[in-house]
C-alpha cells in the first residue's frame, strides 16, 4: 500500500518534471533538423519560471471562468497523467478511472480552453475554439474506437490491464493492433495540437488552433496551460509506450529491482519518440485546415476496422 | 397507491383551480406551489416502491368488465421518481418563471392535468387506462405548447405535434390491442400470463412506432424542434425532460415486459435506429442558434443514446445473455434519470434568459455571464453534464454504455456482430459532436460581449428559478459522483425485468463501480472528482503563495488589433461552419455562396448558405403532399346529392357483408 502510494506520486512528480524536458527536447530536435542551433533543452522550464512570475494581464471584460480555467485545465491534465503507466504499472489509483475516463478528462480541459477562448470575444479566441472543436469532433470518437478495440483484446479498459495484458505472451501479432496504432498515432498528433494538423511554433498565423485560443491569457494563467500542453504531449506519448512498446514496464510484487529498468526504458522510450516526432515534423508541410478532417476520418475508420475486425474474429 | 391516485386526483383538481384563479395574483403560487408538493410526494413515493413487492389499485372507471387497474412494480416506480423530479423542479422553477406568464389562463389550467397524465401512464395497469392517460399527457401538453397561439409559428408546431401525438397513439393502440388478442384481454397482468404473440415482431415495431414518435427517434422527431421553443420553458423542460422519458417507458414496458423475450433483428434495428438518432440529432443541433430548438434536437440525440442501451439491452436478451441485458439497460435508465435532470436544468437556463433579455435567439445574446453569473455557473454545470465530462452523470451513463459494447458475447447473427461497434463508433461521435454544439451553445450565449442592448441590460433572476436550477445542478453532480447508489437502486428492477443484475456496487472498496462481475474496468467519480479539486486548489495556492498574485485589467489584445464593436466576435453560425463544412456538406447538403461586390463597388461582400432538412425533404413533405392530394381528390365526395349518398350506403352494407360471408 505504501509502495504503491509511492509509486504513484513519484509518477505524477515525474510526468510533470519531465513534460516540459520533453517539450524542449523535441523543439532542440527539430531546431537541429532545420540547421538552425535552437534552444537548449532546459528552455521550457526557464520560460515557465519567468511566465509564473510575472503579473496577469487581463482582458477588461474577462469573467471568472476565464481566471479558473487555466487551473481547472491543468489539473484535469494533471489526473489523467496520473492514470497513466509511465515505467511501472501497479498505480494505486488506476483503478479510479480508465482509457474511457482519461479520454474524457482529457476533454473536459479541451471543453473548458474552448469556452476560455471564447470568454474575452475576440474574433481570434472564437476561431480557435470552433476549429479545436471540430477537430475533436473526430479525434474523440477515433480515440474512443481505438480504446475500444483494445478493451476487446485486453477485455479491460483498465490502462494498467492492458499494459499487462500487451507484456504477456497472449498478444502475437495482429492486424487491429497495427490500425489501432496508426490510428492512435494520427489522433495524437492531432490531439496535441501538432504539425500537420496544427501549429505549435506559430502565432498570428490563420490556420492556428490551440494558440488562438490561448492568445488572451498571459502570465501564470499561461504557465499553467502551456504546462497542461505539455503533461498532455508526454501522457499521449507515455500512453501509446504504455500499450503498444510495454518492453521494461515494470509490473508485479517483484517490483523493487525493475524499477530501475522501467525507467531506463521509459526514459529511452521518450527519447525515440521526442526523435521521430521532430523528424516527423520537420519532414511534412502543416495542412489546410479543411484537410484535416480527411486525415482524421482515416483515424476513426481505421480504428473502427480495428473493432469491427475484433467483433467478427478474436483471432485478427 | 392510495396516496399517488389521490395526488392524481389532486393535480387534476389543482388544474381546474388554475382555471378559476388564472387571472389571480396567488394562482401561480397556488398551482405551482401545489403541484410542487404533489410531485415531490409523488417522487417519494416511487423511491419507496423501488425495493418493494409490485402494489396493485383497482377503481371502478375504465372498461366496466376489468375496471381502471393501477400497479406499481420497480420500473413504475423509477420513472415515478423521474417524474417527481422533472416535475417537482418545473413547478419550483415555475414559481418564478411563471409570474412572467402573459397569458396564465392557457397554461395554469393545464399543467397539473399533464403532471397528472404523466404519473398515470407510468402507472397504468390495463391497456384501457395506459391509453386514456397517454392522450390526456398529450393533449394537456398540446394546449401548453399552443398556449401562445399567436404567434403563427406556434400554431404550426401545435398542429404537426398533435399529428405526430395522434400517430403515436394509434400505434399504441394498436400494439396493445394485438397484444390483448381477441378475447379482449386488456388487463397487463393477462397480457403477461398470455403465451408469446405469434404477432410479437409486428407489435414490437408498432410499439417503437409509438413509443419512439412521443420519444423524438429520427425520422419521427419533428415536432420536438418546433414544439420545445413554442411552449413556456419550464413546460419544454418537463415535455423534454420527462415526457419522451416517459415515451421510453411505454417502450420498456411493452418490450420488455409484456411482449416476451424479443427476436434478435429487433436489436438490431432498435441499434440502428438509436445510433442515427443520436449522430443526427447532434448534428441538427449544431445547425440551430434558437437556444430551445438546439436543446430539443439535442433532445433527440440522447434518446438516441437512451435506444443504443435498449437494443444492447435487446440483442444480449434475445441471445440468453442476461447479464449484459442487465449492464445495457441499467445503462439506458441511468441515461433517461439523467437526460430528466440536465435537460431540465438547460431548459430552465434558458427560460432564465428569455425572461431576463427576451431572447432566444443566441445571436443576440453574448456576455450574460458578467449579469447572470448563477444562472450562468448552474447552465454550465449542465453543459459539461450532457457533454459527458467527468465527474458528471452524462459521462457515467455513456461509460456503462461503452461498457456493455464491449462485453462482446459470442452473438452468432452477424448483424448484431456488425451492429454493436458500429454504434459505439456512432455513440462516440455524438458524444464528441455533443461537446462541440454545447461549447458552442454556452460560448455565444454567456461569454464574449453582449451582441444587443437586452443582453447587455440582463439582470440576474429570481430565486425560485436559481434554486431549481442549481438544485438540478447539485443532483447531476451527485448522480456523477455516486452513479453505485442509482445502479444498486436498479438492481430489483433489473432482478424482476430480465431475471439479472449488475454486480451490487456499493460494497466494492472506495464506492468504485463496476460494469459485470468478472470485469477488470472500473471507474470511481467522487475520487475523481477529489483528485481535480485537490490539485486545482493546490496548484492555485501554491502559486498565489510563490508566485506572482499580481493582476491587470487592461483591453483585450486581439493580435494587437483589437475591436470594440461585438459584431467582430464568432457568432454561432460561424462557430459551426467547420463542422457544416465537414459533416453538413453530406447530411444537410450544406452550401455556401460569397458574393461579392463588383470591382470598385464598395459595398460589403455577402455569404449565403443554404440547408436542407433531409427528413423533411423525403418523408414529411411527400406524406403531406399525398394526403393533400386525396384531400382534394375526397373533396368530391362533400357535394353529392342524397341519391348516391344513399347509393354509398347500400353499396357500403352489401360490401361489409360480402367479406362477412367470405370470412366464414
Amino acid at each position: 500500500m505504501i509502495g504503491d502510494l509511492l509509486i504513484q506520486g513519484a509518477q505524477m512528480a515525474l510526468v510533470l518534471l519531465l513534460a516540459p524536458l520533453f517539450t524542449g527536447v523535441v523543439r532542440k530536435m527539430k531546431a537541429r533538423l532545420q540547421r538552425r542551433r535552437g534552444a537548449p533543452v532546459l528552455q521550457p522550464y526557464r520560460d515557465l519560471l519567468r511566465l509564473l512570475g510575472k503579473e496577469v494581464v487581463l482582458a477588461d471584460n474577462a469573467s471568472w471562468l476565464f481566471r479558473t480555467a487555466p487551473y481547472l485545465i491543468f489539473a484535469l491534465t494533471w489526473v489523467a497523467a496520473a492514470l497513466v503507466p509511465t515505467f511501472a504499472t501497479g498505480l494505486l489509483f488506476s483503478w479510479s478511472g480508465d482509457l474511457i475516463a482519461i479520454i474524457a478528462l482529457l476533454g473536459a480541459a479541451r471543453f473548458l480552453l474552448a469556452l476560455a477562448g471564447m470568454d474575452v470575444g475576440t474574433s481570434f479566441g472564437g476561431i480557435g475554439a470552433s476549429r479545436e472543436m471540430m477537430i475533436a469532433s473526430l479525434a474523440e470518437p477515433a480515440m474512443l474506437m481505438i480504446v475500444i478495440s483494445l478493451a476487446l483484446l485486453a477485455g479491460s479498459t483498465q490502462l494498467s490491464t492492458i499494459a499487462a495484458f500487451m507484456l504477456s505472451s497472449a498478444v502475437g501479432l495482429r492486424v487491429s493492433l497495427a490500425l489501432a496504432l496508426i490510428a492512435f498515432i494520427i489522433v495524437a498528433l492531432a490531439e496535441n495540437a501538432r504539425i500537420p494538423v496544427d501549429n505549435p511554433a506559430t502565432h498570428l498565423e490563420l490556420t492556428m488552433v490551440h494558440e488562438a485560443m490561448v492568445l488572451e491569457y498571459s502570465g501564470r494563467h499561461l504557465a499553467m496551460i502551456e504546462l497542461a500542453a505539455a503533461l498532455k504531449l508526454l501522457l499521449t506519448v507515455s500512453a501509446i509506450a504504455c500499450i503498444f512498446f510495454p518492453f521494461g514496464l515494470a509490473a508485479g510484487p517483484d517490483g523493487l529491482v525493475r524499477y530501475p529498468i522501467g525507467l531506463a526504458s521509459y526514459a529511452a522510450k521518450l527519447g525515440v519518440a521526442a526523435v521521430l516526432l521532430g523528424t516527423f515534423e520537420t519532414s511534412i508541410a502543416k495542412m489546410r485546415v479543411f484537410r484535416v478532417p480527411g486525415f482524421l476520418g482515416a483515424a476513426l475508420m481505421l480504428s473502427l476496422l480495428a473493432t469491427l475486425l475484433l467483433y467478427v474474429s478474436r483471432g485478427l | 397507491m392510495t396516496l399517488l391516485l389521490l395526488c392524481v386526483a389532486a393535480l387534476l383538481a389543482l388544474g381546474a383551480a388554475g382555471a378559476a384563479r388564472a387571472r389571480h395574483p396567488d394562482g401561480t403560487a397556488v398551482v405551482y406551489g401545489g403541484s410542487l408538493a404533489l410531485c415531490i410526494i409523488a417522487g417519494l413515493v416511487g423511491l419507496l416502491h423501488l425495493g418493494a413487492a409490485p402494489q396493485t389499485g383497482v377503481l371502478p372507471l375504465g372498461l366496466p368488465w376489468i375496471g381502471a387497474r393501477f400497479r406499481i412494480d420497480a420500473l413504475a416506480a423509477f420513472f415515478l421518481v423521474v417524474v417527481g423530479l422533472g416535475g417537482g423542479g418545473a413547478s419550483l422553477y415555475a414559481l418564478g418563471y411563471g409570474r412572467h406568464e402573459t397569458v396564465p389562463e392557457r397554461v395554469l389550467p393545464f399543467f397539473p392535468p399533464f403532471l397528472a397524465g404523466l404519473i398515470l401512464v407510468v402507472i397504468a395497469d390495463d391497456a384501457f387506462s395506459f391509453l386514456f392517460a397517454w392522450e390526456l399527457m398529450s393533449l394537456a401538453s398540446w394546449a401548453l405548447v399552443v398556449a401562445h397561439h399567436h404567434d403563427a409559428e406556434n400554431t404550426r408546431a401545435g398542429t404537426i405535434y398533435l399529428l405526430l401525438a395522434s400517430l403515436s397513439g394509434l400505434a399504441l393502440l394498436l400494439a396493445l390491442g394485438m397484444l390483448a388478442g381477441p378475447a379482449g384481454n386488456f388487463a397487463f397482468a393477462a397480457i403477461r400470463a398470455a403465451p408469446p404473440s405469434p404477432l410479437g415482431g409486428l407489435v414490437l415495431m408498432l410499439a417503437l412506432l409509438g413509443a419512439g414518435s412521443k420519444a423524438g427517434l429520427v425520422p419521427l422527431h419533428a415536432w420536438l424542434p418546433l414544439a420545445h421553443p413554442a411552449a413556456p420553458s419550464h413546460v419544454s423542460a418537463l415535455m423534454s425532460g420527462v415526457m419522451t422519458k416517459v415515451a421510453v417507458y411505454a417502450f420498456i414496458r411493452i418490450v420488455f415486459d409484456l411482449l416476451g423475450p424479443p427476436a434478435w433483428w429487433s436489436g438490431v434495428v432498435v441499434l440502428a435506429l438509436g445510433g442515427v438518432t443520436a449522430v443526427l440529432g447532434m448534428l441538427y443541433a449544431l445547425m440551430q442558434h434558437d437556444l430551445k430548438r438546439l436543446l430539443a434536437y439535442s433532445t433527440v440525440e440522447n434518446i438516441g443514446i437512451i435506444f443504443i442501451g435498449l437494443g444492447l439491452a435487446m440483442a444480449f436478451r434475445a441471445n440468453g445473455f442476461a447479464a449484459g441485458a442487465a449492464l445495457a439497460l441499467t445503462a439506458a435508465l441511468f441515461h433517461v434519470l439523467n437526460h430528466a435532470l440536465f435537460k431540465s436544468l438547460l431548459f430552465f437556463g434558458a427560460g432564465a434568459v428569455l425572461s431576463a433579455t427576451g431572447e432566444r435567439d443566441t445571436e443576440h445574446l453574448g456576455g450574460l455571464i458578467h449579469r447572470m453569473p448563477r444562472t450562468a455557473f448552474a447552465v454550465l454545470t449542465g453543459c459539461a453534464a450532457i457533454a459527458a465530462l467527468p465527474p458528471l452523470n452524462g459521462f457515467v451513463s455513456e461509460w456503462l454504455t461503452f461498457q456493455a459494447i464491449l462485453l462482446r458475447p459470442d452473438l452468432p447473427q452477424w448483424g448484431l456482430k456488425v451492429m454493436i461497434p458500429t454504434d459505439g463508433a456512432l455513440l462516440a461521435l455524438a458524444a464528441a459532436l455533443a461537446a462541440a454544439c454545447f461549447v458552442r451553445a454556452f460560448g455565444i450565449t454567456f461569454l464574449g460581449r453582449p451582441r444587443t442592448a437586452a443582453a447587455a441590460l440582463a439582470g440576474e433572476v429570481d430565486r425560485f428559478s436559481l434554486a431549481a436550477m442549481l438544485g438540478m445542478g447539485l443532483l447531476c453532480l451527485l448522480a456523477g459522483l455516486f452513479p453505485g447508489v442509482v445502479i444498486d437502486t436498479l438492481a430489483p428492477l433489473m432482478q424482476a425485468l430480465l431475471g439479472a443484475r449488475m454486480p451490487a456496487q456499493l460494497g466494492l472498496p472506495w464506492l468504485s463501480i463496476i460494469p459485470v462481475e468478472a470485469a477488470r474496468s472500473s471507474y470511481n467519480g467522487w475520487l475523481i472528482f477529489v483528485f481535480i479539486a485537490a490539485a486545482t486548489t493546490l496548484t492555485i495556492l501554491a502559486i498565489h503563495r510563490f508566485a506572482s498574485r499580481a493582476v491587470r485589467r487592461a483591453p483585450a489584445w486581439d493580435c494587437g488589433f483589437p475591436d470594440p464593436r461585438p459584431v467582430t466576435q464568432y457568432t454561432a453560425e460561424s462557430f459551426a461552419q467547420p463542422i457544416r463544412r465537414v459533416f453538413g456538406s453530406v447530411v444537410f447538403r450544406a452550401h455556401e455562396v460569397v458574393l461579392m461586390p463588383p470591382p470598385g463597388d464598395t459595398g460589403p461582400a455577402r455569404i449565403r448558405r443554404s440547408l436542407r432538412d433531409p427528413i423533411w425533404d423525403a418523408l414529411y413533405a411527400p406524406v403531406g403532399h399525398w394526403i393533400t392530394r386525396a384531400a382534394d381528390v375526397m373533396n368530391v365526395l362533400q357535394f353529392l346529392t342524397i341519391r348516391r349518398y344513399l347509393g354509398f350506403v347500400f353499396i357500403a352494407l352489401v360490401a361489409l357483408l360480402l367479406v362477412l360471408a367470405l370470412w366464414q
